[in-house]
Formats: structure tokens, sequence, C-alpha cells
């Protein structure tokens, strides 16, 4: 026996082990955790063109504006508003208690129209700058202040002037907000809606006013909320899927290969970790197909080190010393431990470019996870492997599963 | 000498077929129980306060003219009420589908909402033409590199077994009515990158024979004996997978379990056709291509 070589062998173990049992909860705890688990919405909207107004970039870009102030009205911790592609918009709203709400307050079209007499749209939600409510002693109530922009005051102007007499209306979203009939001409570019029973009523419709200036036409395409009491359900389930699937790998390897499985049952604790680190430094979001993913790919990550055993066993029943035959197994697996991964590799590079949302966080563990077993089952497993051979405890090959 | 496989191969061509052929009648016939991902629609997953049957949650819905709704009770219900509830209808808008929530609220009383989902029409066709897409590139690039590291034969034999694979989990996917969402098209894409590993793994054994082989050794014989060498693997590597996908079916959560059937069912159709057709594929390829080499010398000792 070889005392030297024996902690060579020793020490990495029980770090890793040590290390594991530490760490790794708190650090799977630590990924940030996408809409399925951790409960929340997630809404795609999609620019469409009116004859009004036209999809631009600028449009889009507006628009995305007017919804991170929607979504900031929220309060939500971590809400995510990103573009994709052209015309779409994703939001997502983490832990949002009332979805249905928040969906509303969202998806409000909010468009908004000045209407001549004859039913012609002469001016929209884009022309105005403003909109407050206050209290107005002289109108015994409510009223919302609005300011145009230069352009708006200029259209406001002429259409007064034309409509002296005459009554003009405030639509919303086809709902007729007032009604009033213009008394002179206004050029100021400024202007008050009257008629609102309360200061609370003012506000509401100073909202809408205000974030009514949406230049263009959104629709709602997709929705989906996950409620807590799922999403709590969801990590507990894949935590029991996971642990019984990491038990069944670790007494199957144990069984089969003896002290290789062993060795091959380490690096394989060693992967998890490495993978959990490496999402966390990524700042992938876990998501419950990613845990999927993850669990699939600890029975592939075992795969490589099934492959080297059973050729170390062929080669020592052909005659070769444990070394030797230890040595072969690596050599002569290699090629084919490359080629099957990188076939897996190339399934998980097609999902991450072609699939989209909670799919994507699949590709990305399944990828890295096949790359990351590549360096686990060889190199962790060869040195590991290589210690313990040389610390002379075990010279039956049976033990070690041959 | 071992069990020969290559040998009994035109009987594994058939089993092959028998399972085929009912998935696929099945496909032309009833189709896929597709999921809203690809049709559009609303979808409910509520859990009630108390137990309700399909036949409150149908008169509910019939209010607004939803009756012919998809209504189920959560797997494990055999008593006919459950207070889960998932509701599967036509794409409902925002204010639509507050109607019905609260509708239900009225007449069934207090509920916790699972899931509440709405997917547009587009967004459904879309993910279909992606799946597509992405199926077809990943067969490209798989022929592409089996080709480059291997030979068009082995590319085209592999291949054919992950098509036969594909159709395996398709067809019975349609013969049992599961419902098919976007994780599906992503267990689709698994199973094509997995199951070519076991072809991949027993196609580099017969390769490494070819260079020893003996001039005596018929294709056949040399490929039994390749299979034979891998087939410990071959089987302890589906295994393990296997373990975590069933892992997954019978203890991960709601939302996966489709998922994780049809890897269940592609992992081991996988490793069957690697062993049992893509192999014989190859030999027989292989054969073809040995006689037409002979022929015209025959002829030309004639």
């Amino acid at each position: 026996m070889r005392w030297g070589n024996l902690a060579k062998f020793l020490v990495p173990v029980i770090a890793i082990l040590v290390v594991f049992g530490l760490y790794a909860s708190p650090l799977a705890y630590s990924i940030k955790q996408g809409l399925d688990l951790q409960g929340g919405t997630h809404v795609v909207m999609e620019a469409v063109d009116t004859p009004e107004a036209k999809v631009d970039e600028d449009a889009i870009q507006r628009a995305v504006q007017i919804m991170e102030r929607r979504v900031n009205s929220l309060g939500l911790t971590e809400p995510i508003i990103q573009r994709q592609g052209d015309r779409r918009i994703i939001i997502e709203l983490p832990g949002v208690k009332d979805a249905e709400g928040a969906i509303a307050i969202i998806g409000k079209t909010a468009l908004l129209e000045f209407k001549d007499e004859a039913g012609n749209t002469v001016m929209t939600g884009n022309d105005l700058t403003d909109a407050k409510e206050r209290l107005d002693q002289n109108h015994s109530g409510a009223v919302v202040d609005i300011t145009f922009s230069d352009q708006g005051g200029k259209k406001f102007a002429d259409l007064t002037a034309k409509n002296v007499g005459k009554r003009i209306a405030i639509v919303l979203d086809n709902e007729m907000l007032t009604n009033p009939t213009v008394q002179e001409a206004i050029p100021s570019g400024k202007a008050q809606i009257t008629g609102s029973r309360s200061l609370d009523e003012a506000h509401n419709l100073a909202i809408l006013l205000r974030s009514g200036s949406l230049p263009v036409k959104l629709n709602i395409i997709e929705t989906r909320t996950v409620g807590p009491t799922l999403g709590q359900d969801s990590k507990e389930k894949s935590e029991i899927a996971f642990l019984i699937s990491i038990v069944a790998i670790v007494v199957f390897m144990l069984l089969f290969y003896r002290m290789s499985g062993l060795v091959a049952n380490i690096a394989l604790v060693l992967y998890v970790l490495v993978l959990l680190f490496c999402m966390k430094m990524l700042n992938a979001t876990l998501t419950l197909p990613g845990i999927a993913g993850i669990i699939l790919s600890m029975g592939m990550a075992v795969d490589a080190n099934v492959l080297i055993f059973e050729r170390f066993k062929e080669e020592y029943r052909a005659g070769k010393t444990l070394r030797a035959a230890m040595d072969a197994g690596f050599s002569r697996a290699f090629n084919t431990i490359i080629d099957s991964h990188l076939t897996t590799l190339i399934a998980a590079a097609v999902l991450f470019f072609l699939g989209s949302g909670t799919i994507k966080g699949f590709a990305i563990t399944l990828g890295v996870g096949t790359i990351l077993s590549l360096f686990t089952a060889i190199t962790i497993t060869r040195s590991l492997m290589k210690a313990l051979m040389n610390a002379n405890i075990f010279k039956s090959g049976k033990i070690f599963g041959a | 000498m071992k069990f020969n496989i290559i040998g009994k191969r035109y009987w594994w061509f058939l089993l092959s077929a028998l399972i085929m052929v009912p998935g696929l009648i099945s496909l032309a016939f009833q189709g896929f129980n597709l999921g809203i991902d690809f049709t559009g629609g609303t979808l409910l997953d509520l859990r009630f306060s108390k137990a309700v049957t399909v036949a409150e949650v149908r008169d509910v819905l019939h209010q607004y003219n939803l009756e012919g709704s998809t209504i189920q009770l959560a797997t494990g219900a055999d008593t006919g009420s459950s207070s889960d509830v998932f509701i599967r209808t036509k794409v409902l808008d925002e204010s639509e589908r507050v109607t019905v929530l609260s509708g239900f609220q009225e007449k069934l009383g207090a509920f916790d909402v699972l899931r509440v989902e709405k997917v547009g029409a587009t967004i459904g066709s879309e993910l279909t033409r992606q799946a597509v897409i992405a199926l077809v590139i990943s067969w490209v690039l798989m022929i592409i590199y089996i080709t480059y590291r291997f030979e068009f034969t082995f590319a085209v034999s592999a291949i054919a077994a992950l098509v036969h694979d594909i159709i395996v989990v398709l067809g019975l996917f349609s013969l049992l009515q599961r419902e098919i969402d976007a994780s599906f098209v992503a267990a689709i894409l698994t199973i094509v990158g997995y199951s070519i590993n076991d072809t991949i793994v027993i196609f580099d054994r017969v390769r490494e024979n070819l260079k020893t082989h003996r001039k005596s050794e018929s294709f056949q014989e040399l490929v039994n004996r390749s299979i034979w060498q891998t087939m410990t693997r071959s089987i302890y590597t589906v295994l393990t997978v296997l373990f975590c996908a069933i892992a997954l079916y019978y203890f991960g959560g709601e939302t996966t379990k489709n998922f994780a059937l049809a890897l269940i069912i592609g992992f081991t159709s996988g490793a069957y056709s690697s062993i049992f057709n893509a192999s014989p594929i190859w030999v027989t390829w292989k054969e073809w291509q040995e006689r037409r080499r002979l022929q015209p010398k025959a002829k030309g000792a004639n």
C-alpha cells in the first residue's frame, strides 16, 4: 500500500463530497428561477399595422418604454421587458399576485381619438404629451388638464377653429369619454376635460390618457400564468425526481462497477456541482424543463464512464494488467465518447437557436451538461482511477468491476 | 458464436413495421391530441376548494357557449369528482377569460389558479413550423457529422433508425391520444440527439473492427461481433437514462409528465433501433454494394 497515492485519492473524494453536502442545495436555490417554478405571468404582445399607424422601429421602441412605465406601476421586484424580433414585446412578471389585473393594465389598448362631428378621427393619443388630474373649484369637480405636443397643439387649434359651436368627441377605445361643444378656437396647446365625478375617476382617466399614447396597436398574443401553488408543487416534485435519479444511478454504478463505479459516482457528484455553478455564473434561469435537462444529463454523464469501464473490462480480460487495461480503456473509448457527445450537442444547439422560452432553458442545461460531463467523466475519473490503482490496495480486477 | 442478430434482420424489420404501422394508421385517421401550444386556445388549470364534477364545470361553460371545450379532472380521480380541473377552450380574449373565471367563482366557489394560458393561433402555427425546421436541421447536421467522421452509408443507416424512433413516438402518442405541447418538440430533439449515441457507439466498433478484420469474415459476422462487444454498454446506458426519465415521469412535475413519457418511449425505441435496425440496414446496404462491385467482374470473366 502506498499512502501518498491513497491520499491523492481520498483527499479530492472527501473534498468533493463535503463541498457537495454543504453547497449543492444553497447553490441550486440561488439560481434564478423561471416563472414556472416561482409563479408569475408571461405575456407576449405583437404590434400590428392599423390605417392610422404603421409599425416601425421608432414606434416599437416607444411602445417598450410605455410598457416599462405600466409594468413599473405594478411594483414587482424583477420584471423583465424585452423585445423579440421586429414586432414583439415579451413581458415577464414574476410573483405577480393579481395576474388578470396586471394583464389588464399591460394590455390596455387605450387608443385615444379626437373626432369631429362627422366622425372623422382628427387626432390620436400620439399628439398628447401629458395629462394630469386636479380639483377645479370653478367647475365644481375634478378635471383633467391635457398638454399637446407641438404638432398636436397645431392640429387641435385647427380642429377647434373649424368646429366652433359644434361638438367634438374624445373617444377612448371606441368609448366616448366626453363630448364637449367647442366654445372657441384653442391655440394654446392645452385643454381641459371636465365632467369627472371624482378626483379618483379623473386620476384614472389621466393615467389612461398618458399611457394611451401608444404609438401602435399592440395585441396580446400569448399569456401564461403559473400560480404559486403549482410552482411550489413543481419544485418539490423536481427535487424528488432528482434525488431518486441520482440514487438510482449511484446504486447501479456501484453494483455493476464496484470501485470504478464509486469513482464514476464521485465524478457525477462533482458534475452536478459544476453544472449548477456554471448556470449560476451564466446567470441562466432554471425552468422545469431545465431541471428535466439536468436530471437527464446525469444519466448521460455516466454513459462516458460506462463506455470506458466496458472497454477496460475487455482489455483486462484480454490479459492486460489493471493499469494498462485502464489506460487502454480511456484512450480507446475516447473517440466514441467525443462522437456520441457531439451529436447530443448538435441537438441541444438546434433547440437553443430555434426553441423559445422554457425550451431554451432545457437546451442550455442539456448543452452545458454535455460539455461538462466530458470533462468530469474523462479527466476527473481518470486521475482518481490512477491514484486509486497506484495506491495498490486493490489488486484484483473484480474489485474494479472486471 | 453468439445469437446471430444480423442473420435475423428481416424479422427485426418486420417487428419494427408491426410497431410503426398501427401508429401510422392512427396518425392518418385520428391524428394528434394537440395542445394549445399548437392549435392556439386558452387553458385553465384550476384547483377548487371543494371537489367538482365534469358536468358542473360544463354547466358553467355552457353559459358562455363554451360547452364544447375539453374538460379533464386531475389524474387518479376515479370518483368522478376532483378539486383539480383542467379546461381547454378556444382562444378567449382577456375580458372573456375574466368573465369565465368569475363565473366559476360564482357557481362553484373559490379556486386557486394553478395555470392559465392563452396562446394565439399564429404562435401555434409558428411552433409547428419551428419544430419541423429544427428536426430537419438536426438531421442534416448529423448526416454531415457522421459522414465526416465515418462514411455516408453509416450516416444514412443511423438516420433511418432515428426516423424509426420518431415514428414510434409520434405513433404511440397518437394511439394513446396523449397531449402534445411545446415540450414534446424538445423531447423529440432530445431523442434524436441521444438515440443516435447508441448507433454511433456500435458503428464506432464496426469501424474499428473493419481495420483489423480478416478477409474470411463477412460483413454480417463482423457487425454481429461488434454489436455483441458493445451490448453491455448499450443496455447499461439506456438503463441509467431510463431511470432518470422514469423518475421524472412518476415523481416529476405534472407539466413534464408527457415530456418524460415521450423520452421513455423514444429512448427504449432508440436502444432497440440502434442494435436491430441501424446495423442491419448498414449490412444490407454494404452487401448490396459488394454485389454490385463484383457483378461486372463476373460478367467479364465469362
